[in-house]
């Protein structure tokens, strides 16, 4: 890479079929993306490659008849709630499957992989008419309960392997000193958890933000969350000018987007999928 | 015995703590709660459910309310058997190319080279948007205005607007966009888990690219995909949201996961939902275990990876 040193760039054939691909897939994904921010700043358009005028009052009319600052609030209740509770629930559990082999432990993670394994749709729709029997589906309860629900198991399938990586012995070595089960989980593995604590929290965050399903069938008039909004008011197109919805749609993106550049501080682009660390 | 009990309890104590059952367990005390209430519970709930025919419903009127009849009633009525069938004709396809496609760019991408962050990073971002928001955004660019067409129409390719909204397309396009990445970034984990001198090996051995693809790589990674292949199956599977709207709900693509939400919130048949949404479960489980039976029979031994 030094100064004297030039590389050619020649490539076989293979490899431009792969690059045209790529450079295909991301001509389409820039194609979806940008018609609907150019559609939201757009006065009117019908026909021709760009609106005939250009606004961005839009983004006030939107805001304003969905109650978008009311539904970014409830947004971020439901996904703090989540996160907050899914690593209460789920990283003492991964410690003790880290640590521990005991008879039935298969079963236990056969429990915890299904519910990551079978679609939402599959469980949300007897899990919601389970919380409507208990009068609990259509408020922010409901919303959140139904959320936890791949969210706990996301973070004990983080966690797990992390926490198997941390060497037993330094908790050996605290009790020696006289530490407590107390002192060792606060002093010792508290410290050492939090880079995973962190990745899991915002990978629960992306997808509980994401997650259409699950909060689609739980949620109430005053429980939506922003993507459950945003389908609303695809449906009921005709109605609202489709400049509105895409206004909406980019707002979503914009939050979104946020999200994934903190997340991606934080985390390899691969552990957003699974949590296969990269070995390069 | 005042002196023998708490002795009898401390060998079943130490019993137990030799096969690793001790306090630690109570640790995972929350978290199995929590499934088997938000879970298990549900789930079998919806089973029984499902025995049990809504009283007044369709079902009962044409089926009686034998505890097989919202099966019946699924089965014999091709509007809803049917479902199966567009479910899997949307989702075979769309997880087949998002592997088959994301294996020659992974392979291209395995090494290390500048601008691989920033091309993960994009490809990551359709796993963000979701797919309402994919949706929302085929609609707009691959509509009768949109700008594909405009490009069609403009270059001469097409001389009327060609269909790719509303239609089995749309869907299948939405499911590639949104699946698409995750396979790739599924795929280069697994890739880049392979040691890269067991090719070089093969090289100095005199095999070509294809030859050490087919014989040293492929072999490798086929275990893998199988996997990757039944995640995004059930990513494929469980499409609702843009079956809706860029689909053709009523018609080409009316899916199982939509038969299942009809019946629950629209015409309030519990039991008739849940019959659907176990039949969802059995059919997308039945695909999956094939697939792991055959991968089953595969090496799953030493990558030669660092893991």
């Amino acid at each position: 890479m030094s100064a004297g040193t030039r590389r050619r760039v020649a490539l076989r054939p293979g490899a431009w079929l792969v690059w045209g691909a790529v450079v295909f897939f991301m001509l389409i994904l820039a194609g979806v993306v940008g018609a609907v921010v150019v559609d939201s700043f757009g006065t009117r358009w019908f026909s021709g490659w760009l609106p005939s005028g250009w606004t961005t009052r839009w983004y006030g009319t939107t805001w304003r008849e969905f109650d978008l600052g009311g539904v970014l609030i409830v947004t971020l209740e439901v996904a703090l709630a989540v996160v907050v509770i899914s690593l209460l629930i789920g990283v003492p559990a991964a410690y003790a499957l880290a640590r521990r082999t005991f008879p039935g432990k298969r079963v236990v993670m056969v429990a915890f992989l299904l519910p990551i394994l079978i679609p939402p749709i599959t469980y949300g729709v007897p899990l919601a008419t389970v919380l409507y029997k208990f009068h609990l589906a259509g408020k922010l309860t409901g919303v959140i309960l139904a959320n936890l629900v791949p969210a706990v198991p996301f973070v004990i399938l983080v966690m797990t392997p992390f926490i198997e990586q941390i060497d037993p012995k330094i908790e050996a070595a605290a009790r020696m000193c006289g530490a407590r089960t107390r002192v060792i989980f606060t002093r010792i593995l508290g410290p050492l958890l939090v880079p995973g604590m962190l990745a899991a929290a915002i990978l629960i965050l992306v997808r509980t933000v994401g997650m259409f399903e699950l909060t689609f069938l739980t949620a109430g008039p005053d429980s939506q969350t922003l993507v459950v909004a945003l389908y609303y008011s695809v449906s009921s197109a005709g109605i609202r000018a489709q400049q509105e919805i895409s206004a909406m749609a980019v707002l979503y993106t914009m939050s979104m987007l946020v999200l994934l550049v903190v997340a991606l501080r934080f985390v390899n682009p691969t552990q957003l999928v699974t949590q296969i660390k990269e070995r390069d | 015995m005042a002196v023998q009990a708490p002795v009898a309890r401390m060998a079943l104590r130490h019993r137990l703590a030799d096969r690793g059952m001790d306090r630690t367990l109570l640790l995972l005390l929350p978290a199995v709660v929590f499934i088997v209430a938000l879970f298990v519970y549900p789930f079998l709930y919806g089973l029984q459910l499902s025995f049990q025919p809504q009283p007044g419903s369709e079902t009962v009127r044409n089926y009686g309310s034998g505890p097989f009849a919202d099966y019946h009633n699924f089965f014999a009525d091709p509007y809803l058997r049917n479902t199966i069938w567009t479910t899997l004709k949307l989702g075979l396809p769309a997880a087949l190319v998002n592997v088959i496609a994301s294996v020659p760019i992974a392979y291209r991408m395995r090494g290390r080279f500048r601008g691989k962050r920033t091309i993960t990073t994009i490809l990551v971002v359709p796993i963000t948007l979701g797919t309402v928001l994919t949706a929302e955004g085929l609609l707009a660019f691959m509509g009768p205005t949109g700008w594909l067409n405009r490009l069609l129409l403009d270059t001469g390719i097409a001389d009327h607007p060609v269909r790719f909204t509303h239609n089995y397309w749309g869907v299948l396009f939405s499911l590639i966009i949104s699946g698409f990445p995750f396979a790739f970034l599924l795929t280069l984990s697994y890739l880049s888990g392979i040691d890269p001198t067991l090719e070089r090996a093969a090289a100095t051995l005199g095999a070509g690219t294809w030859q050490r693809f087919r014989h040293i790589t492929l072999p490798l990674l086929a275990p893998g995909l199988g996997i990757t292949f039944c995640l995004s199956f059930v990513l494929a599977f469980s499409v609702f949201p843009s079956a809706i709207m860029v689909g053709d709900p009523a018609g080409q693509t009316r899916v199982i996961s939509i038969a299942a939400f009809h019946a629950a919130f629209e015409q309030y048949d519990y039991s008739m939902a849940s019959a659907i949404a176990m039949i969802m479960g059995a059919v997308e489980l039945i695909v999956i275990g094939l697939v792991l039976g055959w991968r089953s029979r595969l090496y799953r031994g030493a990558t030669g990876g660092k893991g």
